[in-house]
């Protein structure tokens, strides 16, 4: 594919526009506000909330005939909230657990939605057409005034967030501080449970609701990996959404029969990916890469200090010993000459003849000052 | 009632039985959520081995999509292992992935053939008497039935077989441990016939399903008894007439089969939920206001048994006075005097309270409790 001509088309193709601009929003908000589901440990609750919304969609239809997404979102709404609603009253009422309390109203809310759903293709009303991309989402049927309810309430969910700044940051982190400061902690837990919902069914359209969970926990995850500060958090975590989003859905609508929700999901996941790997500091690379280099450092003083009780047992701490010893009090690892070499660069031993090594000055220094520092610690 | 109907009930009673028993353990393990990423990530299992296998039935397709459910479960250890992302994040990485590459493959790959996204998520109970097993040119079934009866068996097989060390493993690990069962053994060996009961029932009812069948009448069979023997049948009897009542709900509407299967299943928690004998909400409510009025009673024989015979006893008896003693409001202050005249604990006298010696003796009693 021609990159430069679909960058043309990004800007100037009605269709593919719309798509992007739809993706982008639908990122921003679910990457935002996802980063508080996933600091709360609620990614799970993302995934019951979009399959809840499906009956919601149904009903909307049945009640109102109309597909504008205006409608259809307030009734994924209202079915997603009660859908969380339920989960909260079955884990505060009874014995049953979080974990199933999902998976229940899940199950139950998405079969409701289903049945809904197969009613409304045998109605004899031609206008139900195309409820079931709400499945797996259709990015490529996205219009312009779709676009713009998902921009304004998008950006009503992006500035409650904003405004509510600091409430939402002890939320998330402290609630119980929270509280003893005299914050209702329990209205702007609903507050942002509300914004949670308003993320996820912005996306329905685009991703579907089964996948939609993916968009809420992906984002923040990656984002969690490259920062420990909330604000460097959401911003990311937005950035990756919209990135995702965008990419997805262009595939999606450039390549036939790629739908729009996997590969968005795919998108994000092999952003997921790349964080988990490669982040600084938090990164499995960079880990495997310190661990190495501790293991490194750590066998070098384990040498340096091998050698510094070897002279110690004769007058002159420079005295020379054979590397067989020096490889027998290592208790038989290797790597015992790299990381005599490694000492002869940095000054602190010398090599007598081929297989005799011996402090320098600097060298019994040095061992002296990491026996003191271990002494120290303990 | 045709005898197709008949064998579409009958499938659906197999599979919710097989699925109830693994789902027992599930609910009470707090790995609910497990079944959701199984049940979206063997689709992938199932798209791959189709390609190998082009027979949906088939016990190798079967056992090679479960693998996957294995897979997936391997991957959330290994992410949580990282401890990168927290252990609901990686459930709700890992499985997405999984699922949308089984999609992106059925849509590109296999759009023609019996796989279909759709079917994917409704299942197709409704065709599933048309799947003949023909043993010898002879027809003895549909082979959903046959498929499930075998998973159900295999699942009773395994559950009876371990009974007790999954009970312990379940219900206290670190004995479990310290017994010498290993945890991680008994983990996967659920977490695989969570699998093979997911791939065996996604034909016939959905992903979805599975899972509303795996949690549902468990969790509401969790609100009606302590033990696990009953909770295990009480699941089965529960998944069965939800299977029932949700096939004639859905020819009565005209509906998805599976989707309302799962909804009845939604509808017996819910009452469940309500009317469970001891753990249901109106229980709860009945003994909370039962309670109420019990320790008011219990207040208010105890504030006169206090005061007889002291100086005080005029005054502190009136009823117009608990609302300044025990900060009762006088409705309330009436309706306690109501339930205590009632229980025969005091006697009212012209707005005066006088202890019986029924009375007394409870007041007494519970300051001797106390």
């Amino acid at each position: 594919m021609d990159l430069g001509a679909l960058f043309y088309d990004l800007f100037f193709d009605y269709t593919l526009r719309t798509v992007a601009l739809g993706s982008a929003v639908l990122g921003i908000v679910s990457g935002a506000l996802g980063a508080y589901a996933v600091l709360r440990k609620q990614s799970l609750l993302g995934d019951a909330m979009s399959h809840a919304a499906l009956p919601g969609i149904a009903i909307a239809f049945l009640l109102t005939g109309s597909k504008a997404s205006l409608v259809l979102i307030l009734g994924a709404a209202i079915a997603g909230w009660i859908g969380t609603l339920f989960i909260m009253s079955i884990v505060r009422l009874t014995r049953i657990k979080f974990d199933s309390a999902l998976g229940l109203v899940l199950s139950v809310f998405f079969g409701f939605g289903l049945v809904l759903l197969t009613i409304i293709q045998k109605m004899p009303n031609a206008n139900q057409a195309g409820l079931d991309k709400f499945l797996f989402g259709q990015a490529a049927a996205l219009l312009e005034r779709d676009v713009i309810t998902m921009s304004i309430l998008g950006s009503i969910a992006i500035i409650t967030m904003m405004v509510f700044w600091k409430e939402f940051k002890l939320l998330s982190f402290d609630p119980d501080f929270g509280a003893t400061l005299g914050f209702p902690m329990r209205l702007l837990d609903i507050l942002l449970t509300t914004l949670i919902v308003l993320a996820i069914v912005l996306g329905l359209q685009t991703v579907g609701v089964v996948l939609m969970s993916a968009m809420i926990v992906a984002p923040a995850a990656a984002a969690r990996q490259w920062t420990d500060r909330l604000g460097t958090m959401v911003f990311l975590s937005s950035i990756f959404g919209a990135l995702a989003g965008i990419v997805g859905a262009l595939l999606s609508s450039s390549i036939q029969r790629l739908p729009t929700g996997p590969t968005i999901v795919l998108c994000i996941s092999a952003i997921v990916i790349v964080s988990l790997f490669f982040a600084p500091r938090r990164g499995l690379v960079w880990n495997w890469i310190r661990v190495r280099r501790n293991r490194g450092r750590l066998h070098i003083e384990a040498i340096l200090e091998d050698l510094y009780s070897l002279a110690s047992a004769h007058d002159n701490p420079e005295h020379a010993h054979s590397i067989a010893v020096l490889r027998l009090m290592s208790s038989g690892k290797g790597g015992v000459d790299k990381s005599l070499k490694t000492l002869e660069e940095q000054g602190y031993v010398r090599s007598v003849n081929s297989d005799q090594w011996a402090l320098t000055k600097a060298g019994v220094e040095q061992a002296q000052n990491l026996m003191k520092i271990r002494e120290g610690n303990n | 009632m045709g005898f197709e109907q008949f064998e579409i009930q009958l499938i659906a009673s197999v599979v919710a039985a097989a699925c109830a028993i693994p789902g027992v353990f599930l609910v009470l393990r707090s790995m609910a959520m497990m079944s959701d990423a199984i049940s979206h990530a063997i689709l992938l299992g199932i798209v791959l081995a189709f390609f190998v296998i082009p027979d949906i039935s088939s016990p190798l397709l079967i056992i090679g999509a479960a693998l996957s459910g294995v897979l997936t479960v391997s991957l959330v250890e290994l992410l949580n292992k990282t401890r990168l992302v927290k252990e609901d994040a990686s459930i709700g990485l890992v499985f997405p992935v999984l699922f949308s590459i089984g999609v992106i493959l059925i849509a590109r790959y296999a759009w023609n053939v019996h796989l279909d996204v759709h079917a994917v998520l409704l299942g197709e109970l409704a065709f599933a008497p048309f799947d003949r097993l023909i043993i010898f040119g002879n027809d003895i079934g549909p082979k959903s039935l046959y498929v499930m009866g075998t998973i159900l068996i295999i699942n009773l097989f395994f559950i009876s077989l371990f009974y007790k060390e999954i009970k312990i493993a379940t219900f206290d690990a670190g004995l479990a441990a310290a017994l010498g069962f290993s945890p991680g053994l008994i983990h996967y060996g659920l977490m695989s016939l969570v699998s093979v009961t997911a791939v065996g029932a996604f034909d016939a009812v959905g992903s979805i399903l599975v899972v509303a069948l795996m949690i549902a009448p468990p969790a509401a069979a969790y609100l009606l008894t302590d033990n696990l023997t009953k909770m295990i049948l009480i699941s089965v009897v529960l998944g069965v007439i939800s299977s029932i009542s949700g096939f004639w709900l859905a020819i009565f509407l005209d509906a998805n089969i599976a989707g309302a299967m799962a909804t009845m299943a939604g509808v017996l928690f819910v009452l469940v939920f309500l009317f469970a004998p001891d753990r249901g909400i109106i229980a709860i409510a009945r003994r909370r206001s039962h309670q109420r009025w019990e320790f008011a009673g219990k207040m208010l024989a105890i504030h006169l048994l206090n005061h007889e015979g002291t100086q005080d006893e005029e005054r502190e008896s009136q009823i117009q006075h608990l609302e300044e003693n025990l900060r009762w409001k006088e409705s309330f202050a009436r309706r306690v005097v109501h339930y205590s005249a009632n229980n025969g604990f005091l006697l009212v006298n012209d707005d005066r309270l006088v202890l019986t010696t029924r009375g007394r003796e409870y007041a007494k009693e519970s300051i001797v409790d106390n």
